[in-house]
């Protein structure tokens, strides 16, 4: 009988070896969320709620910049959608080869951002840049002199274009793809002429994913920072230059605390607006595959 | 009946149309993604004083004040980033898909969770966290690692954030090559046939994954490397906010310096969408 205590005494342990495995294989994933996300953002809410730095982050100076970044990013999901949603079509009626060029390309592009984006874009259209120069001197055009500057919201629509058109090539190719040819001849087949069939089964199969896909490109470029602090370095109007100059004390030592209240509201902007991009593609990904 | 015989009659003109309109829109996409790349290099290697092409802007990089200090930091922290992003996410990944279920929203709902929080917000963030440890928390060891985290050579705290921002594309692509291998079967293949977990993972589970661990690296590597709103807040001297100081007294370096990085990512970014494209088309054909 005495023999018969150590064997379930060894099991237990090797079983409890077994079952603290994985748990010991999750731990250092728990550990840096907790460290680089969580706290952070707790000590962020914690920051924003001390004071009435709420109230101060609605003050008129941060609202015009917090309205300033919507309406940059309203427009350049706009445009970034109607624009990767016309290469798209383009390229996906083209041949094989052109396809897979551009939808490598765009992948390389979509992750492509921050300060060598703007350089390149400053080396091109800025103030010394190789186009301005070319145009002044072929045609006697002054770029720095017409209304168009890279150094306001304008030129920021344009440089961030260039991440976001491809980014939406990415993410509606494949809706664009599952869209068959059948559809449209099932339908002129009852009669129906084009108008028809757009308005009746290609708008309604296309529409959400193509919203879906304006809504990634809007946080995009609300959250864009790097682009704009080497290219405007503040003075444009924007939320994630306000955050900036807040935190690094430009405007006043009590400031920290707005920097904070902007930085939660921030977030909770782009977490409804994702959410929103989820739940449309939840419902896009039951057709499409 | 109707479609058949009105088609050969109407689909050339339609079509007709389609392609003029796509070679219009190819044309106008290639013009505004081609010039910026070709003006950037221009301005690279155009010699001002004697006109013609120099590459002195390029050979001058390395000299160039504080650029090897900075080059070796990113480097180094791209190292430790890929290095640690993999550490994290593949056991966690591999655990609640086979033994850990319960916790897989968790970890799912975290890895995803950096994507709604904008870089800035997040700095924001950890600059109040890094603020306690030598106030509130000053003396305890919890402070003290805050503390030594910020080491300006080599500051492990852009690590750990440098890991949760890869999270999320490490995620995918792990989670892509997860589903893509039919882990589950795999193991109890390999369990079945007497493996120990140790065996699963490393011989059986990790080579079938190579892609999509390749492809998370990658990713993650590229991340680091270009990295700036994190580290300008920090202030902390990576490559990134390196170019942005210089680039106020060199205009020309500034831009070859980014030139050559812009290169380096899209060759590794190359890679990866390379890798990605192979187990799609074995499953097509």
């Amino acid at each position: 009988m005495t023999t018969a205590v150590p064997t379930p005494r060894v099991r237990s342990l090797a079983d409890r070896a077994r079952r603290c495995g994985p748990w010991l294989a999750v731990a250092p994933f728990l550990i840096v969320m907790v460290i680089g996300l969580v706290l952070p953002v707790l000590a962020l809410a914690a920051g924003a709620f001390e004071g009435d730095a709420i109230k101060s982050s609605f003050s008129s100076g941060y609202r015009t910049a917090f309205w300033g970044s919507v309406k940059l990013s309203v427009v350049c999901a706009v445009l970034g959608a109607v624009a990767g949603v016309l290469v798209a079509r383009a390229v996906l009626s083209g041949g094989a080869l052109l396809r897979r060029l551009v939808l490598t390309a765009s992948g390389v592009l979509a992750n492509f951002g921050g300060v060598p984006l703007a350089f390149m874009f400053i080396a091109t259209i800025g103030n010394a840049g190789i186009v301005t120069s070319l145009l002044h001197d072929w045609t006697g055009f002054d770029l720095g002199d017409s209304p168009f500057s890279l150094y306001q919201f304008g030129g920021l629509a344009v440089v961030y274009l260039y991440f976001l058109v491809p980014l939406m090539v990415i993410v509606i190719a494949p809706a664009l793809d599952g869209v068959r040819a059948e559809w449209s001849e099932a339908a002129q087949n009852l009669g129906a002429t084009r108008a028809q069939y757009w308005r009746h089964v290609g708008g309604p199969l296309l529409a959400p994913p193509i919203a879906a896909g304006a809504l990634l490109l809007f946080c995009g470029s609300l959250s864009a920072f790097a682009t704009a602090q080497a290219m405007v370095g503040g003075t444009v109007p924007l939320v994630t230059l306000q955050i900036a100059n807040a935190l690094s004390g430009n405007v006043s030592p009590d400031n920290a605390g707005v920097g904070a209240a902007l930085a939660i509201e921030m977030i909770i902007l782009v977490a409804v607006v994702m959410a929103a991009y989820w739940t449309i593609e939840r419902r896009t990904a039951r057709w499409l595959r | 009946m109707t479609a058949v015989l009105t088609r050969p009659v109407e689909a050339p003109a339609v079509r007709g149309r389609r392609n003029a309109t796509s070679i219009v829109v190819l044309i106008v996409a290639g013009v505004y993604f081609l010039v910026p790349l070709a003006a950037a290099i221009w301005f690279t290697v155009q010699d001002k004083v004697h006109g013609g092409v120099t590459g002195e802007y390029y050979t001058s990089i390395p000299q160039a004040e504080g650029f090897a200090g900075a080059l070796r930091r990113s480097l180094t922290l791209a190292v430790l980033s890929v290095l640690g992003v993999l550490l994290v996410t593949v056991p966690a990944m591999l655990a609640v898909t086979l033994r850990l279920p319960r916790l897989r929203p968790l970890v799912e709902g975290l890895s995803l969770l950096p994507l709604v929080i904008p870089p800035i917000a997040l700095v924001a963030g950890v600059r109040d966290m890094l603020a306690l440890g030598p106030d509130q928390l000053a003396g305890t060891p919890l402070g003290d690692a805050l503390v030594s985290s910020q080491d300006p050579d080599l500051p492990i705290i852009l690590v750990v954030v440098y890991i949760v921002l890869a999270t999320p594309f490490a995620y995918r692509s792990l989670d892509a090559g997860i589903r893509a291998v039919d882990a589950r079967t795999l193991v109890d293949a390999a369990r079945g046939l007497g493996s120990s977990w140790f065996d699963v993972v490393w011989r059986v589970l990790l080579p079938n994954l190579r892609g999509a661990v390749l492809g998370a690296a990658f990713l993650t590597l590229g991340l680091v490397l270009g990295e700036y709103t994190i580290a300008g807040i920090l202030l902390f001297e990576t490559l990134p906010t390196w170019l942005v100081k210089i680039s106020g007294q060199n205009g020309q370096l500034s831009v070859s310096v980014s030139t050559a990085s812009l290169l380096f990512t899209w060759l590794l970014l190359l890679v990866v969408s390379l890798a990605d494209r192979r187990p799609t088309s074995r499953r097509d054909s």
